[in-house]
């Protein structure tokens, strides 16, 4: 066990998921929410290694592992995503998508 | 208190107001820069936690691959006449002091563990040969479904990406300008 005590690192990921969470629900810009779902995602990563740490085993590092394969295929598709958006709609606006709310 | 304490408290206040930057920027490559810094300080984190093969893995595919894709979306919707008056305004001096400091503390956290990494007894490591023998033991089936994962990401992407046909195309137009009338 390392000297960091595993509940400020649970904290700090809270924390930084929070702030995550905050900007895919305050920002409008497509961008921006895809940056705020990274750094949700890096939140998470760090939640596991800190737990990977607090019992010393490889697990926790294996899970950050496969959030970051998730993270990567996430983005690809979400960025592919926005450059349809923008070449259809000539926005980057999220609103804009409501199309199809009843 | 110890100098990992320290250490771990400065980065997460780097991570934290960076990441606190990140989403309020105006502007996206102003956005990014402060996202990168935060990941760097997370990177830091991991090594700090004894985890030095994720901190690796954080800098070299979240900070340089997928931050890259970020920036080739960014340039490649900001195309027409105002892009230099644009590129200027990115680079000017101003903009480049708060991440430039924000980096400069880590930079100097970095250089203080190379330093004194002999000295710093509580840190335990989980080595990057534990982490491989795990990995392609008991968790092959997760790595197969990562691999099958990132190739469905892979056609995605490139399925999405695709210039639109001239079909499309036309029926596009006809659709705006029956919202035009």
């Amino acid at each position: 066990m390392t000297g960091v005590p595993i509940e400020h690192g649970l904290l700090l990921a809270t924390l930084l998921f929070s702030l995550g969470l905050l900007g895919v629900l305050v920002r409008r810009n497509i961008i921006f929410v895809l940056m705020s779902m990274e750094i949700m995602f890096n939140a998470v990563g760090l939640a596991f290694i800190t737990g990977g740490s607090r019992w010393m085993q490889a697990d926790g590092q294996i899970m950050f592992m496969l959030v970051l394969t998730l993270a990567a295929a996430e983005v690809a598709v979400g960025l592919a995503l926005v450059l349809q958006l923008y070449k259809r709609f000539k926005t980057l606006d999220l609103d804009v998508l409501s199309k199809l709310k009843g | 208190m110890t100098l990992e304490l320290v250490l771990f408290y400065l980065a997460s206040a780097v991570a934290v107001f960076a990441t606190l930057m990140t989403i309020t920027r105006h502007n996206a490559a102003h956005a990014l820069l402060y996202l990168i810094v935060s990941l760097l300080a997370v990177a830091v984190l991991y090594y700090l936690l004894g985890a030095p093969f994720a901190a690796g893995l954080e800098v070299i595919i979240y900070a340089g691959a997928i931050m890259v894709l970020f920036v080739f979306v960014i340039m490649m919707l900001n195309q027409g006449n105002k892009t230099v008056q644009q590129e200027r305004q990115w680079l000017s001096l101003g903009m480049w002091i708060g991440p430039g400091i924000l980096c400069l503390v880590l930079f100097v956290e970095v250089l203080t563990l190379l330093g004194s990494s002999g000295q710093l007894a509580g840190l335990e490591v989980v080595s990057a040969k534990d982490v491989g023998i795990r990995l392609f033991g008991p968790y092959l089936l997760a790595v197969e479904l990562a691999s099958m994962l990132l190739m469905v990401g892979l056609v995605g992407a490139y399925h999405l990406g695709r210039p639109l046909r001239d079909k499309e195309q036309v029926n596009e137009r006809e659709k705006d300008s029956e919202v035009a009338q």
